[in-house]
C-alpha cells in the first residue's frame, strides 16, 4: 500500500486539477451563452434573405431561373465538403464525432470524389494526419468570428462551384440543440436549393424591385451562401462549448470522486501505520518487561 | 387619428445594429442614387451601395453607416440588410484613419504587388467612416432616436 505521504501528494494534484477543470467549466459556460446570443443575432438577416430567394424564385415568369449559375443543378462528378471544427480539443467527443460524420460523407453519401475545406485546427489537423489532401484550411478564426472572416472560404467555394471544379458544395458542422446535445450535420450550400414560400411570393408581388428583379435576386444569391455557412460556423461554436462545459463539469465530477477514495484510502493507510506502531511499542514493552 | 409613422431595423449578419420606430423619414445610399422613404411608400427592394443613411424622427437625426445591402420597405416597414454597417457614434475614427492610410499607401506603392481592389475598397470604407463621423461630430447636440442595441 502506498505511503500516507505519497497519497497527501496524489490528493492536492487531483485537487490542483479539480480547479482548473472548474474553472473551464466557468469560461465556457460564460462563452456558450454568448455564443448562443450570437447564433440568435443571425437568424433575422438569415430569415429575411431567405423569405425574399424564395419570393423571387417563385416569381416565375419575371425571373428567369435558368440563368443563375448559383441555382444550377448539374450531375454531380466532384463535390466540396466544409468541415467545420473546433480549433481546441477538451470537449468531449463533439470533434471526433463531426469528423467521424464528415468521413461517412466522403465514404458512402457522396459516391464521388470529395475534395475538402477545412474550417478549424481539430478537422485541418485530422485529414493532414491521415493524408488526405485539402484545397483550403482557415483556422483561429476565434471565438466570435465575423462574416469578414469567413468570406474568402465562401469565395472560394462559389468560384470553384461557377468554374466547374466542383459540382456542389456541402458543410459538415455541429447543430447546436441544447446544451447536452449537439448533432453533426451535413447541410448543402451549392448549388442553391431555392426555398419555397408561397406566402411570401404573394407578398412581393407588387414590389418594386431596384435596378430590377434579376439584379437583387444575383445580389441575394452570394449572401444567402455566406449566411448559411457563418450560421454553421456560430453553431459549432455554441455546441463546443456547452460540449466543453459538460465534459468539464464530468472532469471535475470525477476528481471529487477520486479526492473521495483518495482521502479514504489515506486513512486507512494512516490508521494502518498507527496501529503497526503500537504493536511494536507494546511487543518492545513486553520484551523488556518479560 | 396619429400620424402614420415608419418603423426601420438594421440588421447584419452578425447583429441588430439599429431599430426605432416612429420615425419620419429615412435617407439611404440606394443603388441609384440617394433614396428618401417617407411613410406610405410604395413597397420597394432595392440594393444599397456604400453611404450615410440618416433616420429622422422629430427633431432628432440618427446618422449611421451602411456598406452595401437591400433595403426593403412594406406596410411602413423599412428593414436594411446590410454586409456592413455601424451607427455614427461607433465609428472608430483613429482606426479609420488608420486603415485610410494604410490603403493610401498601397495604392501608391508600386514596388509590391497588393491587391489593388482590396485597397480601393479599403479606402473608400474609410472615406465613408470619415466623411459621416466628420460631419456628426461638427453638429454635436442632437439626440439620436431608438434604442441603441445592449
Amino acid at each position: 500500500m502506498a505511503t500516507p505521504r505519497e497519497i497527501r501528494r496524489r490528493i492536492r494534484s487531483v485537487r490542483n486539477t479539480a480547479q482548473i477543470t472548474r474553472a473551464m467549466e466557468m469560461v465556457a459556460a460564460a462563452r456558450m451563452r454568448r455564443a448562443q446570443e450570437r447564433v440568435r443575432s443571425a437568424r433575422p438577416y438569415a430569415t429575411q434573405i431567405r423569405a425574399m430567394i424564395a419570393a423571387l424564385s417563385d416569381l416565375g415568369a419575371a425571373v428567369d431561373v435558368s440563368q443563375f449559375p448559383l441555382l444550377q443543378h448539374r450531375p454531380v462528378k466532384k463535390a466540396q465538403l466544409i468541415l467545420v471544427t473546433a480549433d481546441r480539443g477538451l470537449a468531449g467527443a463533439l470533434n471526433s464525432n463531426v469528423i467521424r460524420r464528415a468521413l461517412r460523407f466522403i465514404h458512402e453519401d457522396a459516391g464521388v470524389p470529395v475534395e475538402m475545406v477545412a474550417i478549424g485546427r481539430k478537422g485541418r489537423d485530422f485529414f493532414a494526419r491521415v493524408g488526405q489532401n485539402m484545397t483550403a484550411e482557415f483556422t483561429h478564426l476565434g471565438p466570435a468570428p465575423t462574416m469578414d472572416q469567413i468570406r474568402p472560404a465562401i469565395t472560394l467555394a462559389i468560384n470553384d462551384f461557377i468554374e466547374g471544379r466542383v459540382d456542389a458544395v456541402y458543410v459538415v458542422y455541429t447543430r447546436f440543440i441544447n446544451t447536452l446535445q449537439q448533432q453533426p450535420e451535413v447541410l448543402q450550400i451549392l448549388p442553391i436549393e431555392a426555398p419555397s414560400d408561397l406566402a411570401e411570393s404573394e407578398r412581393v408581388r407588387d414590389f418594386i424591385f431596384e435596378p430590377s428583379p434579376e439584379a437583387v435576386l444575383q445580389a441575394l444569391l452570394p449572401r444567402y451562401v455566406e449566411i448559411q455557412l457563418y450560421q454553421a460556423l456560430l453553431e459549432s461554436i455554441a455546441s463546443e462549448e456547452s460540449a466543453r462545459m459538460v465534459a468539464m463539469r464530468n472532469a471535475t465530477d470525477n476528481a471529487r470522486e477520486l479526492i473521495d477514495d483518495l482521502t479514504l484510502t489515506l486513512n486507512k493507510a494512516r490508521q494502518a501505520q498507527i496501529t503497526r506502531e503500537v504493536s511494536e511499542i507494546a511487543a518492545g514493552a513486553a520484551a523488556l518487561g518479560g | 387619428m396619429r400620424p402614420t409613422k415608419l418603423s426601420v431595423e438594421v440588421v447584419t449578419g452578425e447583429r441588430v445594429v439599429y431599430a426605432a420606430e416612429d420615425v419620419d423619414m429615412v435617407v439611404a445610399p440606394g443603388a441609384d442614387g440617394q433614396l428618401g422613404i417617407l411613410p406610405r411608400h410604395a413597397a420597394l427592394f432595392t440594393l444599397l451601395s456604400a453611404g450615410e443613411m440618416r433616420v429622422k424622427k422629430g427633431a432628432a437625426e440618427q446618422s449611421l453607416v451602411v456598406f452595401g445591402g437591400f433595403l426593403e420597405v412594406a406596410n411602413n416597414r423599412v428593414l436594411v440588410l446590410a454586409d456592413t454597417a455601424e451607427r455614427v457614434e461607433e465609428i472608430d475614427i483613429e482606426r479609420a484613419e488608420t486603415a485610410r492610410q494604410r490603403a493610401q499607401s498601397r495604392i501608391a506603392d508600386r514596388s509590391v504587388q497588393w491587391d489593388l481592389a482590396r485597397a480601393h475598397i479599403a479606402l473608400q470604407r474609410s472615406n465613408v467612416r470619415l466623411r459621416v463621423a466628420g460631419r456628426h461630430r461638427s453638429r454635436r447636440g442632437s439626440h439620436p432616436p431608438g434604442q441603441p442595441e445592449p
